[in-house]
């Protein structure tokens, strides 16, 4: 099938291209390590990553650490050199003017999520950060799910911890790098306590920690999915389907509407994937029914669909086309009622879909 | 409740990674070591020979069960030694590659059942596997990286373990690895860098090795909620009732990726699976002795991915189907995508089109055959 259309950029790619040009000047990059709760071990696995670094001969100064240390960490920061933070009543920031005149080629910043005092250039730490790659300077950061502005409220829903300090999710998107460090949410508790064997989850809060487990991985993944996707285009390879499940719902006004969405829904959430309702019509056919598709679209899209109305005098084709661009790995469709010569013929429509859908599934729904 | 007594007998613990080189098993150590210092017992009952410096280094100190030698055509293949391990009865045994396939000549074939022996007998198992070797996610592999993984381990197996790790890795500092020899011997390196550690292969991989994490993450809170008071069933947060898969089989080669989705699809929704053949002939054993052995390795498949079975006689198969779901509460039926073409159509429907028309109450899915899209065509 031909793709006539490349899928539209998304703010965060045009945000990410236009980053990544201003730091390609330089080299600079921005690599993020994401954990889902203290005591994962992020600061550590940025640290060492650091210090081998250093090891292998790159400049790297550490601009600002968290407050409690563990021993490995303490261990790790007597390897790289320093460049203290400033210290004001309020909070820590980083001297900013001092690590720019000292000019590394890797500054390490823990955490990332941090508000600077008043009288700051940068609001933020983000911010900081930001500006240190403009000047060439990579950056080491970590951060945890809680401090990721669009998580807060989740996080504060299962934790009952509260933060004003949070980064923008599309500051994510927009790293070059990011890593998730995971460990399962018992030995995550046993950090700070006594636990032997692995056991899976056992009480409460370790069904907590992994509920925060488990949004961290598809934030991960899904910038991951993200950064595919950029390369791809760059590259100009064709797109790749199938790593994660895609669902496109076709609705027709003959079709049960309400069940293939409900379905479309249960499905997204259950393979955290993301949902497509789409209405195909032949051109000029569908006015008397606008007000009552767009009621549907409406209910899919405040359920997180996205919504399309394609117009042509081919709808299966059209379907065909939609699901290749956007990476559909399953198609829902209505069951037709009556068929006519035409459909015996040449195909009724949802025959001709399951042909024209290669390599993606077809859902065929009862009216 | 069974499912945590089950967690409680068998530990198993496995690091999931996306490609040779991601540090799977250096993790797997440096998580023992930490073990072994808090005073557990633990022993290194199989770690492959080709493993890196860095991870040769992060072993010092454990005990190694010595492998078995085997010999297979005039070849010495070392294999983990299960029945020296058993003895030994550590409290933590490490296993490298649980996906590997043993050498003929092994009491088992797969190494995976090789762990099993060991958590039966009490023995807790930390492992490692790459996300390319989930049974189920053999076609989406194919189609995603053009590779067909040759070895695989059924999804139960990783199911049963206790917790999944995912090892994450940028795929920039697994290629620096590579390109500086750390992964592969440099004669390997070239080969490696155009065909697996291709950039968008690595990426897709990693993608979904995180998202079989999260799912693994996601049943394990399920389990846990379904044996604790925090139980809210689906009927009770608004969801749908229970869905039951039903799996078309047939003796076309299509049938085995068909069983795999349908198994994937039915984790993900919590359903249950069911994997139906339906014979013309009065009885099974009156079919040609090719089909019928074709017939029984699709159904040992299936049994083999925990799903029921059933075989039954009808001479008009949709129809015998579309019956057979309805008096088995079935809510989605999987076919393969029939081959037909327009004179089919013309002298009459073929056999998804028929299903698709009797199964007026049923959903139908009509499962893609994944391997055409693979990403070397």
């Amino acid at each position: 099938m031909r793709i006539s259309d490349p899928v539209r950029p998304s703010p965060e790619r045009l945000l990410k291209q236009v980053q990544a040009e201003e730091n390609k000047r330089w080299g600079a990059r921005l690599k993020i390590f994401l954990g889902y709760a203290p005591g994962v071990g992020k600061s550590y696995r940025m640290l060492d990553e650091a210090r081998r670094r250093h090891e292998r001969g790159e400049d790297v100064v550490v601009g600002a650490v968290q407050g409690a240390q563990s021993e490995d960490v303490k261990a790790l920061l007597q390897k790289l050199e320093s460049i203290p933070s400033l210290q004001s009543t309020e909070n820590r920031s980083l001297d900013l003017d001092a690590i720019l005149r000292r000019a590394p080629q890797v500054c390490v910043v823990d955490p990332l999520g941090a508000e600077n005092p008043v009288t700051s250039r940068n609001p933020h730490r983000w911010q900081d950060v930001q500006e240190l790659l403009r000047n060439g300077i990579s950056v080491l950061t970590s951060v945890n799910l809680l401090h990721v502005e669009e998580y807060r409220e989740k996080v504060q829903a299962i934790t009952g911890k509260h933060t004003t300090e949070t980064i923008p999710k599309s500051f994510l998107l927009a790293a070059d790098d990011i890593v998730i460090v995971d460990v399962p949410a018992d030995l995550c508790l046993a950090r700070s306590g006594e636990k032997l064997t692995s056991i899976g989850i056992s009480n409460a809060q370790e069904r907590k920690l992994s509920e925060l487990r488990e949004l961290a991985l598809l934030l991960t993944a899904e910038v991951v999915d993200a950064q595919l996707e950029t390369y791809v285009h760059a590259h100009g390879i064709a797109p790749v389907f199938g790593t994660h499940e895609r669902f496109l719902v076709c609705i027709t006004p003959e079709s049960n509407v309400t069940a293939m969405i409900q379905s479309g829904i249960r499905n997204k959430e259950r393979f955290q994937g993301e949902l497509y309702v789409v209405y195909a019509h032949r051109l000029g056919l569908a006015h008397e029914e606008t007000a009552r598709i767009e009621t549907y679209l409406q209910a899919a899209r405040s359920a997180g669909a996205t919504t399309e109305i394609l117009e042509s005098d081919d709808p299966v084709a059209a379907i065909g086309e939609f699901a290749t661009q956007k990476r559909i790995t399953q198609i829902f469709i209505g069951h037709g009622s009556h068929e006519t010569w035409r459909d015996r013929l040449f195909g009724d429509p949802i025959l001709r879909l399951i042909r024209a859908s290669d390599g993606i599934d077809v859902r065929v729904f009862p009216q | 409740m069974p499912a945590s007594d089950e967690t409680q007998r068998r530990k198993l613990k496995v690091y999931l990674g996306y490609a040779a080189g991601v540090g799977k098993t250096f993790q797997m150590l440096a998580d023992a070591q930490a073990a072994a210092q808090r005073g557990l017992d633990v022993v290194i009952a199989y770690f492959e020979p080709h493993a890196r410096p860095d991870t040769i280094a992060q072993a010092e100190g454990l005990e190694m069960v010595p492998p078995r030698q085997i010999e297979y055509r005039n070849r010495v293949f070392k294999e983990m030694d299960t029945d020296a391990t058993l003895q030994r009865k550590p409290d933590i045994a490490l296993v490298d590659e649980l996906a590997h396939t043993n050498v003929p000549g092994s009491e088992r074939s797969k190494r995976w059942e090789d762990v099993q022996m060991l958590l039966e007998a009490g023995i807790e198992v930390w492992t490692t596997m790459n996300v390319q070797h989930m049974e189920s996610l053999y076609d989406q592999i194919w189609q995603v990286t053009g590779i067909q993984v040759r070895e695989t381990v059924p999804d139960w197996v990783v199911r049963r373990a206790a917790e999944i790790v995912a090892v994450d890795v940028t795929p920039d500092a697994l290629l620096n690895r590579l390109k500086r020899g750390a992964i592969y011997k440099p004669e390997i390196i070239e080969k490696a860098l155009g065909g697996f550690f291709k950039a968008s292969n690595l990426g897709a991989l990693r993608e979904m090795t995180l998202r079989q994490a999260a799912h693994e993450v996601d049943l394990r809170q399920t389990a846990y909620d379904e044996t604790s008071d925090a139980r809210v069933s689906d009927e009770a947060s608004g969801g749908a009732a229970k869905e039951r898969i039903l799996i078309v089989v047939t003796a076309d080669p299509s049938t085995a990726m068909l069983i795999r989705r349908g198994r994937r699809v039915a984790d993900y929704l919590h359903a249950d699976c069911i994997a139906l053949f339906v014979h013309r002939t009065p009885h099974i054993s009156e079919l040609p002795a090719g089909e019928r052995h074709t017939l029984e390795k699709h159904l040992r498949f299936a049994r083999s991915l925990q799903m029921d079975t059933r075989v039954e006689a009808g001479i008009d198969i949709a129809k015998t189907v579309v019956e057979f779901a309805r008096s088995n509460q079935v809510t989605q039926v999987f076919v393969a995508p029939s081959r037909g073409g327009l004179k089919e159509r013309l002298l009459g429907r073929n056999f998804v089109e028929n299903i698709v028309r009797l199964a007026e109450d049923l959903q139908v899915t009509v499962v893609a055959d994944r391997s055409r899209r693979s990403a070397s065509s």
